[in-house]
């Protein structure tokens, strides 16, 4: 569905990413951790169009979107939950979701769409009326992954959403993560909690200092000595 | 009592011209985060154009005589479209290139656009070097009522009028709409709103758009009242585009419902200072009210304090 090949990416004279690979097939959720600073946001940003790479190409659907401006790249179905969730703080949570749906005029099933959102997203409904600044961090995020639903993508990018939340809140999350892919949403996760990404994705790569270092089975990759060293804490 | 009467009717009335000019530099500044120095260019454009092309269309009229009621709808369209052309083109050819360049890059490239369409606009073929007198696009003297001594004219109602129309429309657009929405979004954080599918450059041309059309309704009403439009590198008209971006500034650059606040406060200051302090200064009154406004509230009226994202 998405293939990523030798993605190259610099700002100025330093490079963020080099020879990055990786595949999403149709279905999964695969995850790409690392620590901070190794280019996951980066990565989300390139498949996104908000940045141009130097080198390499991204293929969507056997469609090369390498040179798309990103809000035609939505409009193809691959919306993107950005880091630190970056909802619209002075428009209400309603507004904030029918932006979600820019690209969309089918008004009806909008509508449909939206309230699944909500149902998915239930303390959403509660505030809608709200200005989104005023939300918890954990309301936002929910916010953020309701408004990217709200595009109806066929590849959803979720770019850090445990960032800063409280525990119960990021085991909330990722059943819904869980959900959503259930549904049939494919997603592309980038995570530092690597212990909770490996637990819901089916594949994994590992982003260290901007290169795919490990990839493979994420129960596979879960077990791997390296990786319980490097990113799960553990001896 | 009548010197007040009259201090609040001209606050109104010029509040209502500055606030149609203020609000172009506000939404512009509020996307791009850059002053477009050439807005005020795009405001002569407008009474220029009224005035060329009221000329053209009335110059069998007698003397003295007031045009038929639709000539200033018809010359408001007009200027509408032409200046909405202009700034739609200045935005494509000068500004966009530049998006990705840093800001002071911008806002001399507006200076620079300000001073071609300035000489570029003295062009014989163009609007020349004359002033252009407005023919009577509505009656001059046509009083609807009188309190005190103080004369409410038609004209007066056609300016306040015209402009809350305007405003209110502009009001609707932007929190009522999609394409509000898209606007608000991009001004709150371009990249994320790319993201959510907002298409970044047409919303940018139409805000440009958007804000041409309220300046050239502010330079079709400034040629209603004043009757004589001066040529366009006239140093008035720069006085007259600083006015209004104070203005935006006072309400709080970048917020709508601001720069018609500050319209009309500025104006007050202009008026209250020449009725009951001395008429020779109003232009101080207003640098002054700017300079205590950047000390005590740089945000403005209704601006937050600026905190700069990192």
């Amino acid at each position: 569905m998405l293939e990523v090949r030798s993605l190259a990416v610099k700002y100025g004279a330093i490079q963020a990413l080099h020879d990055v690979s990786l595949k999403v097939e149709k279905g999964e959720i695969v995850t790409l951790i690392g620590s901070n600073g190794a280019g996951k946001t980066t990565t989300l940003r390139t498949i996104s169009g908000l940045i141009r790479p130097a080198a390499g190409s991204i293929v969507y659907e056997g469609k090369d979107i390498t040179r798309l401006a990103p809000h035609e790249i939505v409009k193809l179905g691959l919306a993107q939950s950005p880091e630190g969730r970056g909802v619209f703080p002075q428009m209400t949570v309603e507004e904030n979701l029918s932006l979600g749906a820019y690209t969309r005029s089918d008004h009806a099933q909008i509508a449909k769409d939206r309230e699944h959102a909500l149902s998915l997203f239930p303390r959403l409904r509660e505030r809608l009326t709200q200005l989104a600044g005023t939300l918890s961090g954990g309301e936002q995020q929910m916010l953020a992954m309701a408004r990217a639903l709200l595009a109806k993508p066929k590849l959803l990018l979720l770019d850090e959403p445990s960032l800063g939340l409280a525990p119960q809140i990021v085991q909330t999350i990722f059943k819904i993560i869980r959900d959503i892919n259930a549904e049939g949403t494919t997603i592309l996760l980038v995570e530092q909690n690597a212990h909770m990404a490996l637990k819901v994705a089916h594949r994994a790569y590992v982003l260290e200092v901007g290169r795919i270092t490990m990839q493979g089975d994420a129960k596979e990759l879960a077990a791997s000595d390296d990786v319980r060293k490097a990113y799960l804490g553990g001896h | 009592m009548d010197q007040l009467l009259q201090a609040i009717k001209d606050s109104i009335t010029i509040g209502c011209l500055y606030a149609l000019i203020a609000l172009g530099y506000t939404m512009v500044y509020g996307i791009l985060k850059f002053i477009n120095f050439a807005h005020s260019d795009v405001v002569v454009i407008g009474a220029l154009s009224t005035a060329v092309l009221g000329e053209r269309m009335l110059h069998k009229l007698a003397p003295g005589a007031t045009a038929a009621w639709y000539y200033g709808p018809l010359l408001l369209l007009l200027a509408i479209l032409i200046c909405s052309t202009v700034a739609f083109t200045v935005e494509r050819l000068a500004y966009r290139p530049l998006r990705r360049a840093p800001r002071l890059n911008v806002l001399i490239t507006a200076i620079g656009v300000s001073l071609l369409l300035q000489n570029a606009g003295q062009l014989k073929f163009l609007f020349g070097t004359e002033p252009h007198p407005v023919p009577m696009l509505i009656d001059q003297t046509a009083t609807i009522f009188t309190v005190l001594g103080v004369k409410f004219r038609w004209l007066d109602l056609a300016i306040i009028g015209t402009a809350i129309i305007f405003m209110v429309a502009l009001d609707y657009l932007v929190f009522h709409t999609k394409i509000g929405r898209g606007m608000r979004a991009v001004s709150h954080d371009t990249r994320i709103a790319s993201l959510m599918g907002v298409p970044v450059d047409r919303i940018i041309s139409f805000t440009f758009i958007t804000g041409a059309a309220l300046a050239a309704a502010g330079g079709f009403l400034y040629a209603l009242r004043y009757q004589t439009v001066t040529q366009p590198a006239d140093t008035g008209w720069a006085l007259l585009g600083l006015k209004a971006f104070v203005a935006a500034v006072v309400g709080g650059i970048g917020n709508i419902r601001g720069a018609v606040l500050g319209a009309l406060a500025i104006a007050c200051v202009e008026n209250f200072g020449a009725a009951y302090l001395h008429p020779g200064y109003t232009d101080v009154y207003v640098f002054v009210i700017l300079i205590l406004v950047l000390l005590f509230r740089p945000g403005g009226i209704l601006g937050k304090a600026v905190v700069e994202k990192v």
